[in-house]
């Protein structure tokens, strides 16, 4: 893992420095809000329903064990004892006092992590892949380029004010787990067909009030091209792109507005001015980070005890089954800790099972975490003969839940229970929709279902993108549910089309309920998930079941 | 009183903490919306919020929001202001989770 060298803590250290003295002259009056509130954005500090809340960037979704104890220690000293994790891979916490967010962010500093650039018209937190360094389908880790894109763009003179916020995101892999076409500028680590590695770049991805699926901008990219041939992109999008209109600000209007011609040929000329003043040394950078994320050392040991516990015990056997993914070494295995447990709030962690994902990490996977943009935390490297301490001492804190990919891995954005932004509720809704399936006990009968849930239009619970996407809306002063269905949140990306009216609060999980067991009655077997169901039939018999006739006709 | 005028409270956040803070007749900031002043005309809720903005080192990002009169005092209206005056649904945090606070 990068670990933050003199000039980063240097850099951290003054900026912290700079903003508790920003605070203290905004309580003392010194400062307006008008002055304070650009202030407190740039270090991740934003205002909402019920108190203030801090986002910090776990970069890429990594974090050791020292991170996440530290990350659990916050929460407890500061905030109310836990951690929401976001579909962004950072974390926020949802009560700190303003007085206190200094020392926060100097805590934060001391293991090595900000909150710098999770707000504002920035590039924001760089995300990955959160199975990077670990999947068997990956040409390479894509850590390290995320790690030099991360350090470029960081505090970039020419990047600070953009006409809107910037998301970028890197995989590696054929199966693309980071929904890289959602984001406004994606790498992907591919081959040529000499087998050269390079960069295919696209761009004007994103989720929002216009969902957009990134296109390709350059196909295959050399290596040594890519900090420079992002900066061009960066460039050409800051001068071309609208800052009339903050709905149409995003690079994926820039790019349907001027159409990807004009921008790959301005984008071109950009990089060409500009390639001569990289000297290589963001190479030599990228060697280093190669380096700082080498593979570990993996272990060799029997698997008598991984498939003895996956004979006799159940429950351990179910978890494995739901929850892990193959790892590149084939006697490893990438787990997934599922932070829904049915009735939980998606994303939610408190210290002590913080502290327990980290001990559990630092013993059974080679010191290391993700975050994943589904709201879950990741064990990348356990090896097999691990699985079943590992699954036991999960278990000790509610954290052993078997549903990863089921209806009940659901993700939901905080809504309007502290999103200044949302609505209508998110949370609530995935609560009720995961203990109700939970009941039914279907959960596993009915297999690969995503459902993703945002409280307003901005999206940031991913909805165009589910299976089953749900989107909370004020309709005249009342809470309004709108399904959307089809979408996919991986390397087929697609937004899914709007059944129709909405529901109610009352009526959105009933609706839910009518979908799903429909779903059952219309698969041709187990083996058809509901996404496949959905696209051999159409959403015509899923509409019928969801607005009996004459509804529709009412609620139209 | 216009009768057009929906009632308002005058509501912020509180600077030091971010809790949702409501304006008293008598320019107090507090914590229950039961115990702010419910605006009966345009005019004098124009005037009160101005009041209330100009007290930048206490509060943040005050506006008029929509009230009507309860048994304890004035209610929100929209389902927003309730979950302000109550806290978040998930969890049992913020205001109900504060003693003194009946249901609004
Ligand atoms: S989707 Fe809307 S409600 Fe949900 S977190 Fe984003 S801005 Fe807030």
């Amino acid at each position: 893992m990068y670990q933050y060298n003199d000039f980063d803590t240097g850099f951290v250290k003054a900026r912290n420095a700079q903003f508790r003295d920003q605070v203290a002259r905004r309580i003392d009056g010194s400062l307006t809000e008008d002055e304070f509130k650009p202030l407190r954005l740039m270090n991740g500090l934003y205002l909402q329903l019920h108190a203030y809340m801090l986002r910090v960037a776990i970069p890429y979704g990594t974090l050791n064990s020292v991170k996440m104890r530290q990350l659990a220690m916050i929460a407890e000293r500061w905030d109310k004892g836990y951690g929401h994790f976001t579909t962004r891979q950072n974390i926020q916490y949802n009560w700190p006092r303003l007085s206190d967010v200094p020392d926060m962010l100097d805590a934060l500093e001391d293991v090595g992590m900000h909150a710098i650039q999770t707000s504002g018209n920035t590039i924001r937190n760089v995300t990955s892949d959160h199975f990077s360094g670990a999947a068997a389908d990956e040409i390479e880790d894509p850590r390290p380029i995320a790690e030099l894109l991360r350090q470029w763009s960081t505090d970039h003179p020419e990047f600070q004010f953009l006409g809107r916020k910037f998301k970028i995101a890197v995989g590696a892999s054929t199966h693309d787990r980071a929904v890289l076409k959602a984001h406004d500028l994606a790498i992907r680590v591919v081959q040529n067909d000499t087998g050269e590695t390079g960069y295919e770049v696209l761009i004007g991805g994103g989720l929002g009030r216009t969902p957009m699926i990134g296109q390709v901008i350059n196909g295959f990219l050399p290596r040594p091209d890519l900090l420079p041939y992002v900066e061009a992109v960066l460039s050409v999008y800051n001068l071309l792109g609208r800052r009339d209109n903050k709905y149409k600000a995003r690079i994926k209007i820039t790019l349907h507005e001027n159409g990807m011609d004009k921008i790959r040929a301005l984008v071109a000329e950009r990089f060409a001015g500009i390639k001569p003043q990289f000297g290589g040394q963001d190479q030599a950078l990228l060697a280093q980070f190669q380096r700082d994320f080498a593979a570990p050392d993996y272990i060799t040991a029997p698997l008598e005890t991984f498939e003895a516990a996956y004979a006799s015990d159940p429950g351990f056997a179910s978890w494995v089954d739901t929850n892990l993914a193959a790892h590149k070494n084939p006697d490893y295995a990438i787990a997934t800790i599922s932070l829904k447990a049915h009735g939980q709030t998606p994303g939610d962690a408190t210290s002590e099972q913080m502290r327990l994902m980290a001990d559990v990490a630092a013993e059974f996977s080679h010191d290391e975490l993700r975050i994943s943009h589904e709201q879950n935390v990741i064990l990348p490297h356990v090896h097999k003969s691990h699985l079943p301490a590992v699954h036991a001492r999960l278990k000790q804190l509610g954290l052993a839940t078997a549903n990863i990919g089921l209806i009940s891995d659901i993700i939901a954005c905080p809504g309007m229970d502290y999103c200044a932004l949302a609505t209508a509720r998110s949370i609530p809704v995935a609560q009720q929709i995961a203990t109700r399936f939970d009941e039914l006990k279907l959960e596993h009968d009915i297999g690969a279902l995503k459902i993703k849930i945002s409280g307003c239009i901005n999206a940031c619970g991913h909805h165009h993108v589910g299976h089953i996407g749900i989107l909370g809306l004020d309709r005249a002063g009342v809470e309004s549910y709108q399904i959307t269905l089809g979408g996919d949140a991986t390397e087929t990306t697609t937004i899914g089309t709007r059944t129709g009216p909405g529901f109610s609060y009352d009526e959105i999980l009933p609706a839910i309920e009518r979908l799903v067991l429909e779903y059952l009655d219309l698969r041709q077997d187990r083996d058809e998930a509901f996404i496949d169901t959905y696209r051999r039939l159409g959403a015509a018999p899923f509409k019928a079941i969801l607005y009996p006739e004459g509804r529709v006709k009412n609620a139209a | 009183m216009s009768s057009a005028f929906t009632p308002k409270v005058v509501t912020a956040n509180d600077l030091e903490c971010g809790d949702v803070v409501y304006l008293t007749a008598g320019g107090q900031w507090v914590r229950q919306h039961r115990d702010a002043e419910l605006l009966l005309d345009a005019d004098h809720a124009a005037a009160r919020l101005i009041l209330a903005e100009a007290q930048h080192g206490q509060i943040v990002g005050a506006y008029l929001a929509d009230a009507i009169t309860g048994q304890h005092g004035p209610k929100p209206v929209h389902f927003r202001e309730v979950f302000r005056a109550r806290g978040p649904s998930n969890l049992f945090h913020g205001k109900q989770s504060e003693q003194n606070n009946v249901s609004i």
